[in-house]
């Protein structure tokens, strides 16, 4: 597409941050060389391009990098303001402080909770994790009532930010699930949730970016190998 | 302002997150009831207001509650764009810079300062020290950067990074004069020290800052409290 310059993205696939940023571009349209990184054994790349944090993703538009997964997002939706008809933060201040509002309460609650599922020593402490994702996800299933008005997406019509936010944690679930037998989107207990995540998984920006959740369960045991954890549970 | 704009601020005077709320409305010029909770009893409002977390600052506008510091600064420069200087560039990759150390400055510096003052062994303390001075150093090449040589992380004029930074200025003077030691050292970190001092003279943030002595009394209760409640604790 004319006009985007040179674009590289340095990932993971797995990661439910790049998931985002990637599902983000695909909505704009907008072409980019991907690069798959080794989180667990930094190369130089990433090294170079986020000195600060060495996490994926990092964006690199034109050689200059971008980090933090929402900040790149509302990057891409600024410089590609409308393209392909998708306007990716609501217009209206209010509607955006709200959107930003959740985002911030889904990265800080809910990504650490289920991680420390994965991270986890013990069986009580895992127990203690799936409750508190299980604590957060109740209050989502409130925020998307709210954020939704009835609508299919937190967003409204199509999807936006914070469907973006939430729906790239949606693959973790699933390996979870597989993982460790815990269901945390279930149609008895978020009903409005679990309709939204079969929406979401339905775009056609997820369909082409999120991995498979085998992938996801084949990093789970990856990182739980190198972090010498307790023995996988076994789930079918 | 503009005209039928009801501003309130939910907030607690020694509280930073306040602080860089008020640094923002005062920076663009807008009027607001300035409401003092007490955090030790909260009103009906607060909880109502931010059911989520409970917790100060939130911005009414008309009613409507915004939680969460760098969330109400970003609306506040939204919603009252035509309204005094703009917070943040109208460049996408300018503004992604900003927001980027605006984030780097809570995750890094505040939680570092946090586990200096609030560790629970010398040793948490002092890494919490260590770690606050890593993140200047690493804030002082951000300085460089997005200064272009003028005074503010904003450039010319401040932006979303300096009343982030800045919203930290009296907490951090008051440990200065508390721990005796530089903390916006003009050894080390030269174009830090120069900027606190500037951003310090500016009307908007004379306005908005609390008084460095008001702010070492209120740590020293604080630090008494903390002790007398470790010592019953221990019997």
């Amino acid at each position: 597409m004319a006009g985007e310059g040179d674009l590289k993205l340095l990932g993971l696939l797995v990661s439910p941050f790049v998931v985002r940023v990637r599902m983000a571009l695909h909505m704009k349209g907008v072409s980019y060389e991907y690069i798959e990184q080794d989180v667990i054994d930094k190369g130089e790349l990433l090294l170079k391009y986020n000195p600060v944090y060495k996490k994926v993703p990092v964006l690199i538009h034109n050689g200059v990098p971008l980090c933090e997964s929402q900040i790149i997002v509302q990057y891409i939706d600024e410089v590609w303001p409308g393209t392909n008809g998708s306007s990716i933060l609501p217009a209206d201040p209010y509607d955006r402080a709200t959107a930003r509002f959740w985002a911030a309460y889904v990265d800080d609650k809910l990504f650490p909770a289920w991680l420390g599922i994965l991270k986890a020593k013990t069986q009580e402490e895992r127990a203690e994790k799936v409750k508190e994702t299980l604590a957060v996800v109740e209050l989502l299933e409130a925020a998307l009532a709210q954020c939704s008005n009835g609508k299919p997406f937190f967003a409204g019509d199509s999807i936006g930010f914070l469907d973006l936010v939430v729906g790239c944690n949606l693959l973790w679930f699933e390996a979870l699930r597989r993982l460790f037998g815990v269901t945390f989107v279930a149609a008895g207990k978020t009903p409005l949730l679990a309709a939204w995540a079969e929406r979401f998984g339905g775009t056609e920006a997820a369909r082409e970016v999120v991995p498979d959740a085998d992938k996801a369960v084949e990093f789970a045991k990856k990182l739980m190998a190198s972090l010498c954890s307790a023995p996988v549970a076994n789930a079918s | 302002m503009a005209g039928g704009d009801d501003l309130k601020l939910l907030g607690a005077w020694p509280s930073p997150f306040v602080t860089r709320v008020k640094l923002a409305l005062s920076f663009k010029g807008l009027s607001y009831e300035d409401i003092e909770e007490d955090l030790a009893s909260k009103s009906e409002l607060l909880l109502s207001s931010n059911p989520v977390h409970k917790k100060v600052p939130v911005l009414l506008h008309n009613g409507k509650p915004i939680c969460q510091s760098m969330v109400i600064v970003q609306y506040i420069d939204e919603a009252f764009a035509g309204t005094g200087p703009s917070l943040l560039s109208s460049d996408p990759h300018e503004r992604a810079i900003a927001r980027f150390w605006a984030a780097y400055i809570d995750d890094k510096l505040v939680t570092s300062w946090v586990q200096s003052f609030r560790g629970k062994t010398e040793e948490d303390k002092s890494e919490g020290t260590k770690q606050m001075f890593a993140a200047l150093d690493t804030l002082e090449g951000a300085l460089r950067e997005c200064s272009k040589g003028e005074g503010y992380f904003g450039g010319e004029s401040v932006g979303l990074v300096d009343v982030s930074l800045g919203s930290l200025l009296s907490w951090l003077n008051a440990t200065e004069v508390m721990s005796e030691t530089k903390i916006f050292d003009p050894i080390k970190t030269p174009l830090l020290a120069a900027w606190a001092e500037r951003f310090r003279e500016l009307d908007g943030a004379n306005a908005a800052l609390p008084e460095t002595d008001r702010m070492v009394e209120f740590a020293k209760k604080r630090q008494a409290q903390a002790a007398a409640a470790a010592a019953a604790s221990d019997n």
